[in-house]
């Protein structure tokens, strides 16, 4: 029997303060900016759509984004998840680096590995775009 | 004007499916004639009994642990290794036609470029993708992005219906039965034959072959997505192989008792997953209980198997038609094989995962040297690798073998193999997939096959198989644990952890699961 929910987890350590790195992931609008793949992207309120360089439109709803937590959460409701839930959090090292931790959950369980990948990636390329030296993978 | 280079891959092919490897279910004539002129291989093993892993190996010419690709899912870095980009360099035109998957399938983001080249065409931006300056690529059906697929979303849609879903709505890998058993991933599909894969595969490689002028050299890879799941053969072809006259093979026990007799005496999650217990892997139906398996429904998937084979055989002879008509026939060198094999009813299982048998490992490879190298045909019966694939090429091709290859140009004979040190093959496997993890380490040496297990979900790292291919072909004498084979054991373990390759470091990521 295997669980229809999966989890993925990735983390990079970023020389960079967590505000400056919140000021990026954590608004909704700037999403296109870090994560790969995504062509447009379009917030209403507490709902945000994406589409994916496939042309896949990707229906979402935001649902955390606290600035003092530094923690950003939503929720693709696309038909093709029956539950989905990634969570961003910037954490202040406090030495002015910081650790950006993505976590996804979905069922199907195939799609967290997917989701989770892409936002490794988009991890990995933080550090470029912030300006500073490649960031190291936790 | 140098020599060309054809690679034909199958995809998921057992070694017994050819004529010239006893093979009786279908017909392959074009691959045994080339054996018949060329070298043939009995004891080619892969180095990964996955796709990814093993194309990577293919392409790179190293192991699963030093290219990265652990398992399916983890994308091989577009700055690896290529021996395609060594022949480019050497100025051949360089084509992949068919199935790559050095990169993940599912991939709506459209990350990787084999996903979302088909958009723009055929050329790679750039000008290059691994070496490759023209890909036309396609997989087990009609779904997702590649070039296949979207031609026959786009021509023939009227078609897509009969071909069989592989994954689920939940994106598991199908366990849906069909055909006259209900059999797994087995479906009638009613698609014209000259618009499946096999054939397309075939005329896009003649489409390029085409477009070259007759003076330059090349080397093409064309990849068969067969005989792989699923087993949705055209419809037409179905009768050239009745599945009631199929014999049940030999590695399958008909005999519950005996069969799980067998499997007890193995590892743990042979038995697992046999009794559903646990799929430690992706590759095959989470929803599917080996257990069930019925003998009709193993005559039927070989029987479907093996129509799959013929239709390959016929498509590279067309093929080969064509490359004699341009007047490179006594130039060329064919190199046939496929990147793993298939458990097609042994022990009671299909499909794959981590289980390091022959029927997973023992794959067809013929090498048939252009006919103006006056090469003396040979059966090579030492162990060899597809880590010797890319080493071969560049042999051909004049090319130095460069360093980052762990392997040695195929032998031409016994005495050749011996002469340069074929003593042993490696096989590794490593998955991590939603809480399940299996690692373990194969040595075929001599007529041994050892496997070696490291901790994970169901092994404490104590447990192992040995198998004596002596007296025992089949595998089903598991001897890890026999008193009277204990230095054999020591002494075949101990081979495998001196020879373990380098290891990649930092690991790369799982990013998809296949």
């Amino acid at each position: 029997m295997t669980a229809t929910r999966g989890s993925a987890r990735h983390a990079v350590r970023v020389a960079c303060p967590a505000g400056d790195l919140w000021a990026l992931l954590g608004a909704p609008e700037r999403v296109q900016e870090w994560f790969p793949g995504i062509e447009s992207c379009t917030v209403t309120g507490d709902q945000r759509v994406v589409v994916t360089r496939s042309g896949l439109p990707m229906p979402e709803q935001l649902l955390t984004v606290d600035p003092n937590l530094h923690r950003l959460q939503y929720r693709i409701t696309a038909p093709m998840f029956t539950e989905h839930l990634s969570t961003i959090d910037v954490h202040d090292l406090g030495d002015a680096s910081s650790l950006v931790v993505y976590s996804v959950d979905a069922d199907p369980a195939p799609l967290a590995l997917v989701i989770g990948g892409a936002a490794r990636a988009g991890l990995m390329g933080l550090p470029a775009l912030m300006g500073i030296a490649a960031g190291s993978p936790t | 004007m140098g020599r060309k280079i054809l690679l034909v891959t199958t995809d998921q092919q057992r070694y017994d499916t050819l004529g010239c490897n006893g093979g009786i279910l279908g017909k392959t004539p074009v691959v045994d004639r080339l054996a018949a002129e060329g070298i043939r291989f009995e004891r080619a093993h892969p180095q990964s009994v996955v796709c990814m892993p093993s194309r990577s190996t293919i392409l790179t010419g190293q192991h699963p642990s030093t290219h990265g690709v652990w398992m399916n899912g983890v994308p091989l870095p577009v700055d690896a290794p290529s021996v395609a980009e060594e022949l480019h360099r050497a100025g051949y035109r360089t084509a992949l036609v068919g199935k790559a998957h050095f990169e993940p399938f599912l991939d709506p983001f459209f990350r990787f470029v084999e996903n979302a080249l088909a958009q723009t065409g055929t050329e790679p931006p750039g000008g290059l993708h691994r070496g490759f300056e023209h890909l036309e690529l396609a997989t087990h059906g009609v779904m997702g992005p590649l070039h296949y697929a979207r031609w026959m979303r786009a021509e023939h849609p009227e078609a897509l219906g009969g071909f069989y879903p592989a994954l689920d709505g939940a994106l598991q890998v199908n366990a849906a039965g069909g055909g006259d058993t209900d059999a797994p991933q087995v479906k009638v599909n009613p698609v014209d034959r000259d618009l499946y894969h096999t054939d397309w595969v075939a005329d896009r490689t003649m489409a390029w072959l085409d477009t070259l002028g007759a003076d330059e050299d090349w080397f093409c890879w064309m990849s068969f997505p067969d005989p792989h799941h699923p087993w949705d053969p055209p419809e037409s072809e179905v009768g050239r192989v009745d599945w009631h006259d199929v014999p049940l093979p030999a590695g399958y026990p008909e005999d519950r008792r005996r069969r799980e007799a067998i499997l007890d005496a193995k590892p743990r999650h042979w038995r697992l997953w046999y009794d559903g217990t646990l799929v430690s892997n992706y590759e095959a139906p989470a929803d599917w209980v080996p257990a069930t398996l019925t003998p009709d429904q193993v005559r039927e998937v070989n029987a479907r198997n093996a129509v799959e084979c013929e239709l390959i055989d016929e498509a590279l002879g067309r093929v080969l038609d064509r490359i004699a008509e341009r007047g490179w026939a006594g130039d060329l060198d064919v190199v046939f094989t496929t990147d793993h094999g298939e458990l097609q009813g042994d022990f009671g299982l299909l499909f794959k995962g981590p289980y390091h048998v022959d029927a997973l490992m023992r794959l067809p490879l013929v090498w048939r040297p252009a006919p103006n190298a006056g090469t003396v045909p040979a059966v090579v019966t030492r162990p060899v690798g597809l880590v010797d694939l890319a080493p071969t090429l560049c042999a051909i091709a004049g090319v130095e073998t460069p360093a980052w290859m762990q392997g040695g140009a195929l032998p031409v004979d016994d005495a050749d193999a011996d002469a340069r040190g074929f003593e042993r093959v490696l096989t590794e496997w490593d998955s991590e997939i939603f809480g399940t993890e299996v690692h373990l380490r194969t040595i075929m040496r001599d007529h041994w096959v050892c496997s070696a297990y490291r901790p994970g979900t169901s092994h404490d790292g104590t447990e192992g198989e040995l198998y004596d291919l002596s007296d025992d072909p089949l595998q089903q004498a598991n001897r890890w644990d026999d008193p009277a084979l204990v230095s054999v054991r020591h002494d075949l373990v101990a081979d495998l952890w001196d020879h373990q390759p380098p290891t990649r470091d930092p690991r790369l990521s799982l990013e998809a699961p296949v």
